[in-house]
C-alpha cells in the first residue's frame, strides 16, 4: 500500500502546493488528472522518491521513503518503482537489451536475459533486442521504455504523460499496454495526464 | 552492466571525438617516451663507455672530438701523436695504466683498432670463443660485429682505408678472426681489435704498393673534399712516414687512454700534458657533460612542447566530457531513476576520462618505442645506435601522468554529474 500524508512542497520562487492525502491499494489503477502547472510532475517526483517534499510523509509498503539514505533510496527506487516518461529517453550508446540489463544491474538485481526476452516478447519488440535506440520508431521506443519500467517487476508503475505526444491510435495502444503490463506484473499503476482521451479507461481518479 | 562498461560503450558511440582525444594524448606521450628513452640510452652509453677511463691524450684540436673519436668511436681523430711521447707519458708516475690506440682502417664501416693487452684490462673484456689477438693481422671482434657481419673464428677479411667507406681496400694483408668477445654492452661490441703493429704494417706495405703502382695517389689525395681529408689526416701522416727499419722512434699512434694512479693525478696530470708537451689531454667525464648539456637544450625544448600537447589533450578531454555531459544530463538522470547512485554516475564519468587517457598513454608509449626503433634502424653510426626495445622503469611515470590527466580532466564533469538535481532535469522536458 502506498500513502501520502499532509505533503506540501514549494519551489524557491513559487507558491506552496499542498497535496491532499492519498491512499493507493496494491494492484489499483489510478489516473492522476490535472492541468499543466498544477503540480502533477511534482507529485510524481515526490511519489517516486526523486524529490523530497518540504513537509509530509510518503509511505510505501511500510517503508517511509524519505527516511532512507540517498543510496538506499536509489536502490529502493530501482527495485520497486518503474517510471515511464513522456518521451522514451533510452541510453543511445547501448542496445535495447543492454538498456534493460542496465535497469537490472542498477537495481542491484542479477542480470536475467530470460526476463528480458519475456518482457520484450510480451511487448512485441523481441526482434529489436540487439538494435540501437536510433534504429527504432517512436512507438517502438515507447514500448521499450515500458519494458524498462516493468523489467524488475516493480510494485509501483508510474507513467508521466505517456500519451501526450502520440496520436489517438498509438495513445490507446500504449494505454492498453500499460494496463496489461501492470496486470501481468501485479503492479500498482498511476498514470498522470491532462489527456481527456485517457479518462474513460480508469475508475480511480486523483484530481489536482 | 558495470559503470566501466557503460563508459566504454559511451566512448564508442562517439568514435571521432574519442579518437581525437586519444591521438592528442598519444602524441604527447609518444614524444615524452622518445625523449626519455633516447636521453637515457645516450647518457647510459656515454657513461658505460667512459667509466674506467680518466683521461684521453691525443693530438691538439677539439677536446670533444678527441673524446668522441677515442672513446665513442664516432668522430674522426684529431691527428696522430708520436709513439715516443706517448710512451713517456705512459711511464709517468701519475699513470696507472695507459692504452695506446691506432685507428685508420675500417671493415664495412666498423673501425679496426690497433691496441695492446691494456685495452682488454681497462674494458675488462672476455672472449666468448677463440682467443685475444696475438700475432700480426689477427683480430678479435666485438659480439655485435660477429653477429651482423657473420664472422666466425678463422674467417679472413680485408680492411679498407679510412674510417668509413670501403672503396680503398688493403689487399696486401688479410685480417684473420682469432676470437669473438662476449657482449659488453658498450662500444667494444662494435669494434675490431688487433695489435698496433698490424695497423702500421698494413699501411707500410700499402704505401710501398701504392708507390710502385700509382704515383699520382698523393695528388689525388689533395683533391678530396674537406671532410674526407680530415678523415684521413690521422693516417695520412702515418703513410707519409717511410718504414724506418722497425725502430719505434718515428712511429705514431692516434691516442692514449689513461687510468690515473691516484686522485692527485686529476689535478696535476692534464695540466702537465697540456703545458709541457705538444699533446692535448681531454677528460671524458667533462666532455660528456658538455656534450650532454648541448643536447640538453634540444631535449628541454621538446619536453616543454610535449607537455604543452599533453595540456591541450587534457583540456580537450575536459571539453569533450563537459559537452557530452550537457547532452547526457537526461540520460544520467534516467540512470538515477533506474536505481543508480550518485557515486555510480561519478564513476561513469571518471572512467570515461581515464579510459581515454589510458588508451592514449598506452598507444603513445608503444608509438614512442616503435619510432625510436625505426630511428635506430636508420642510424648510420652503429656505436650510438638507439633501441626501441628497451623498457625503462621510469615509463611507469608516464602511465601515472596519463591517468592523472584523465582524472584531472574528468573531475569537474564527474562532480557535476554527482551533484545534479534529477527532479529538476526530468521536469524540464
Amino acid at each position: 500500500m502506498i500513502s501520502i500524508k499532509s505533503v506540501s512542497h514549494s519551489y524557491s520562487n513559487a507558491l506552496r502546493i499542498s497535496f491532499k492525502d492519498w491512499e493507493i491499494n496494491n494492484g489499483d489503477q489510478w489516473l492522476l488528472l490535472g492541468e499543466s502547472g498544477s503540480g502533477k510532475t511534482t507529485l510524481l517526483h515526490i511519489l517516486t522518491g526523486i524529490l523530497k517534499p518540504e513537509e509530509g510523509e510518503v509511505n510505501m509498503d511500510g517503508t517511509s521513503v524519505y527516511s532512507l539514505s540517498s543510496r538506499a533510496l536509489d536502490q529502493f527506487r530501482g527495485r520497486n518503482i518503474g517510471i515511464i516518461f513522456q518521451r522514451p529517453h533510452l541510453i543511445k550508446s547501448l542496445t535495447i537489451k543492454e538498456n534493460l540489463l542496465l535497469a537490472q544491474s542498477f537495481a542491484k538485481l542479477p542480470e536475467n536475459p530470460e526476463r528480458i526476452n519475456e518482457v520484450l516478447h510480451s511487448l512485441g519488440i523481441i526482434e529489436k533486442k540487439d538494435a540501437y535506440p536510433n534504429e527504432l520508431s517512436q512507438g517502438q521506443l515507447q514500448r521499450v521504455s515500458i519494458a524498462r519500467a516493468v523489467i524488475n517487476k516493480p510494485a509501483l508503475l508510474i507513467a508521466d504523460e505517456p500519451t501526450s505526444s502520440l496520436d489517438d491510435k498509438n495513445a490507446i495502444a500504449v494505454l492498453n499496454l500499460l494496463v496489461e503490463q501492470s496486470g501481468l506484473n501485479q503492479a500498482t499503476l498511476i498514470v498522470a495526464t491532462h489527456d481527456k482521451r485517457v479518462k474513460d479507461a480508469f475508475t480511480n481518479t486523483y484530481e489536482l | 552492466m558495470s559503470p566501466i562498461k557503460i563508459s566504454w560503450k559511451s566512448l564508442w558511440s562517439k568514435p571521432l571525438s574519442s579518437a581525437l582525444n586519444i591521438m592528442l594524448i598519444a602524441f604527447g606521450t609518444g614524444i615524452l617516451t622518445i625523449l626519455l628513452l633516447a636521453s637515457t640510452q645516450i647518457s647510459q652509453k656515454l657513461d658505460n663507455n667512459s667509466k674506467d677511463i680518466d683521461l684521453v691524450v691525443g693530438a691538439k684540436g677539439s677536446p670533444l672530438q678527441l673524446i668522441l673519436s677515442s672513446i665513442y668511436y664516432i668522430d674522426f681523430p684529431t691527428g696522430n701523436i708520436p709513439l715516443k711521447d706517448a710512451q713517456e707519458l705512459s711511464h709517468s708516475p701519475f699513470v696507472k695504466r695507459a692504452v695506446p690506440l691506432a685507428q685508420g682502417d675500417n671493415y664495412e664501416g666498423i673501425r679496426i683498432v690497433g691496441t695492446d693487452s691494456n685495452f682488454v684490462r681497462v674494458y675488462k673484456l672476455t672472449t666468448s670463443s677463440g682467443k685475444f689477438w696475438s700475432a700480426d693481422f689477427e683480430v678479435t671482434v666485438g659480439a655485435t660485429v660477429a653477429a651482423t657481419k657473420k664472422l666466425k673464428i678463422g674467417d679472413t677479411f680485408f680492411g679498407a682505408h679510412g674510417l668509413t667507406g670501403s672503396t680503398d681496400v688493403h689487399k696486401t694483408h688479410a685480417y684473420k678472426v682469432a676470437g669473438i668477445l662476449t657482449p659488453q654492452g658498450n662500444v667494444t661490441d662494435n669494434l675490431i681489435l688487433t695489435n698496433i703493429a698490424s695497423v702500421w704494417r698494413m699501411h707500410d706495405d700499402h704505401e710501398k704498393e701504392e708507390a710502385t703502382e700509382q704515383h699520382q695517389r698523393s695528388a689525388h689525395h689533395h683533391e678530396k673534399t674537406e671532410g674526407q681529408q680530415q678523415e684521413e689526416t690521422g693516417d695520412h701522416e702515418k703513410e707519409t712516414r717511410p718504414d724506418q727499419g722497425g725502430a719505434d722512434s718515428g712511429r705514431e699512434i692516434t691516442a692514449l687512454l689513461i687510468q690515473y694512479r691516484s686522485p692527485m693525478s686529476v689535478v696535476m696530470f692534464p695540466r702537465m700534458v697540456n703545458q709541457s708537451t705538444a699533446l692535448q689531454a681531454a677528460s671524458p667525464a667533462m666532455e660528456s657533460t658538455r656534450l650532454f648539456s648541448l643536447i640538453g637544450v634540444g631535449v628541454d625544448t621538446l619536453q616543454w612542447f610535449a607537455i604543452l600537447i599533453m595540456l591541450i589533450a587534457a583540456i580537450s578531454v575536459f571539453v569533450n566530457l563537459y559537452n557530452s555531459l550537457k547532452e547526457r544530463n537526461y540520460d544520467l538522470a534516467i540512470m538515477r531513476t533506474l536505481g543508480a547512485s550518485r557515486g555510480q554516475l561519478f564513476q561513469i564519468i571518471i572512467f570515461e576520462g581515464i579510459l581515454l587517457t589510458f588508451a592514449g598513454t598506452v598507444i603513445g608509449i608503444a608509438l614512442g618505442h616503435l619510432v625510436l626503433q625505426f630511428i635506430g634502424a636508420y642510424q648510420e653510426s652503429s656505436q650510438a645506435r638507439l633501441s626501441g626495445l628497451i623498457f625503462l622503469g621510469t615509463e611507469i611515470y608516464l602511465f601515472v601522468a596519463g591517468l592523472a590527466i584523465g582524472i584531472f580532466a574528468a573531475i569537474i564533469p564527474a562532480v557535476q554529474a554527482y551533484r545534479s538535481n534529477i527532479s529538476k532535469i526530468l521536469s524540464k522536458n
